[in-house]
């Protein structure tokens, strides 16, 4: 049973990670941004906990409020640049955060034993689970909470005249910006309410696994970011979880009785998938 | 109403627009003609800010508005719409209203978060007015993508209704137009004249700039050739030549 709490613990850190870029990707950005501001939110949670010995809870609203001011700081200036060009701007980015994390040392004694961030050797002992007892079942019921109020919350935007033009930005910026749509301000928050949900996850994801370190927040994360909202399609939230199922339970989990075959029947999977579904599970043409 | 002074945008060696002084009153229809390439596109587009001018200066009720970005200028009273269409197309007919509630008056009456994360009912009566002025009440669901092309240019219009401008630049609204339906249109600028808007038509089709426009200016390659009242410019030289080419008649 364990297996499966901890694969559906993966699917919800994931899924967070997934619908932090697919409201930034409704404005129509691809960004490889996402794996920065969850890692971010894994460094902020977890020195808080171990560091600090905050409770999680608001040791995860540090973390959305970090990824969110990141995202929003980015947002400025990336968000000037547009299509393949933001492509590499939000890479860098992605690039410059995991390799700030394998320079960065933080470590305070604690007992006989030094705790904290310690540059390429990660950040272990993130202990807060098993400290108090927490079962796996309990840990997934935790971060699915988290899963289902982000999803509300970007249900909700759908819905609102924010997510309206969202996704109008999206479809035009001449006409937006001629019908009075201020792009910056538009595209940036949706960067900035991306980050704190790429931060949420990250702190979920640093306290699930106990120990994190640069290479948890390379350029692979990034993509998946990226492919679930793509993979899933725009119609709403779901779309992002039906990718994250397929991907991290179908593919990953699902064919690792294929060994060395896995990787190859992976990325064929993805392209079958995207040639059945050009606009991911649930996309193509939205009823109002 | 709008003043532009000196106008020129160069692309590269290109003077698109080269040196345009114009004057619109307001309550004016005021008529922008000239051959394919002549810069009327090209001037609305500097207008509205979607372009940066070479040099000179634009005037709106007095004030230079030549550093405001383009969603200011709408909300200080100026809208447009395109001459090809740029609706949004995977949005509702309804939807597409909706994001354009950009006033002024909408900004500083509904508060900041009825305006983004309430519901529909707050706007639902001026939508309707919308849908009503411009006949596409009862496809009000429809994707704008899946709208006949006589119903996205009506579309395009009331979208820009409704952000309530003062000045509304029309780009060639009658462009792939049957002669009903320019007639239509014709109704409906008249009808929007009466509701105060000062409007600024671009245009090809003479049938429709010489029947509503107040005041017409031609351009060419850039520049004014001749501005009057329809009748004079009917009857001027250098337009009939810039138009018809050859010889004036």
């Amino acid at each position: 049973m364990d297996f499966y709490f901890g694969l559906a613990q993966l699917i919800g850190v994931h899924t967070l990670l997934g619908l932090s870029a697919y409201i930034v990707l409704l404005t129509g950005q691809v960004s490889l941004a996402q794996a920065g501001f969850f890692a971010v939110g894994a460094y902020v949670a977890g020195m808080l906990t171990v560091l600090g010995g905050w409770h999680l809870v608001p040791a995860l609203g540090a973390s959305a409020l970090g990824g969110a001011a990141v995202a929003c700081a980015v947002g400025f200036p990336a968000l000037r640049v547009k299509g393949l060009m933001l492509v590499i701007a939000t890479l860098a980015f992605g690039e410059g955060v995991r390799l700030f994390f394998f320079n960065f040392d933080y470590q305070i004694a604690k007992g006989d034993l030094k705790v904290g961030p310690l540059g390429g050797e990660g950040f272990r002992q993130i202990r807060y689970f098993p400290e108090n007892g927490w079962s796996t079942g309990e840990v997934m019921l935790f971060i699915w909470v988290f899963v289902a109020a982000a999803m509300a919350l970007l249900w909700w935007f759908d819905r609102s005249r924010y997510g309206t033009v969202l996704r109008a930005v999206g479809e035009d910026e001449m006409a937006a910006q001629s019908v009075g749509i201020n792009l910056t301000a538009v595209k940036v928050s949706a960067m900035t309410v991306g980050g704190a949900i790429a931060g949420v996850g990250g702190g979920l994801y640093a306290h699930y696994t106990t120990h994190i370190e640069h290479a948890s927040f390379n350029i692979l994360v990034a993509t998946f970011a990226i492919a679930y909202p793509i993979v899933g399609g725009l119609r709403n939230v779901f779309g992002t979880l039906l990718a994250v199922i397929f991907v991290q339970g179908v593919l990953v989990e699902g064919l690792r009785f294929m060994g060395d075959w896995r990787n190859l029947l992976f990325g064929a999977l993805i392209l079958l998938a995207m040639n059945l579904r050009p606009t991911g599970f649930l996309g193509g043409r939205r009823r109002a | 109403m709008l003043e532009l002074r000196a106008l020129s945008r160069h692309f590269g060696g290109v003077k698109a627009v080269d040196g345009l002084d114009l004057k619109v009153e307001t309550g004016q229809i005021f008529g922008l003609i000239g051959p394919n390439g002549s810069g009327k596109s090209t001037t609305v587009n500097v207008v509205t800010g979607l372009l940066a001018p070479t040099s000179g200066s634009i005037l709106f009720r007095g004030a230079d508005i030549g550093a405001l970005p383009t969603h200011l200028r709408l909300r200080a009273g100026i809208a447009r719409t395109f001459q090809n269409i740029r609706l949004f197309g995977q949005l509702s007919v309804w939807q597409n209203l909706w994001v354009a509630q950009n006033s002024a008056a909408d900004v500083a009456r509904q508060g900041f978060f009825p305006r983004w994360l309430g519901g529909q009912g707050r706007v639902r009566e001026e939508i309707a007015r919308l849908l009503e002025f411009s006949g596409l009440a009862h496809r009000q669901d429809e994707l704008a993508s899946n709208l006949a092309f006589g119903e996205q240019r009506r579309l395009e219009l009331a979208r820009a209704m409704a952000a309530k401008p003062s000045l509304l630049l029309l780009d060639e609204p009658a462009a792939g137009m049957n002669s009903e339906e320019i007639g239509q249109l014709r109704e409906r600028i008249l009808k929007l004249r009466e509701t105060g808007v000062t409007i600024l038509l671009v245009e090809h089709v003479m049938e429709l700039v010489m029947g509503v426009t107040d005041r017409i200016a031609v351009l060419n390659f850039g520049q004014k050739i001749a501005e009057g009242t329809p009748a004079e410019i009917q009857a001027h030289p250098a337009v009939r030549k810039a138009y018809l080419g050859g010889e004036a008649a």
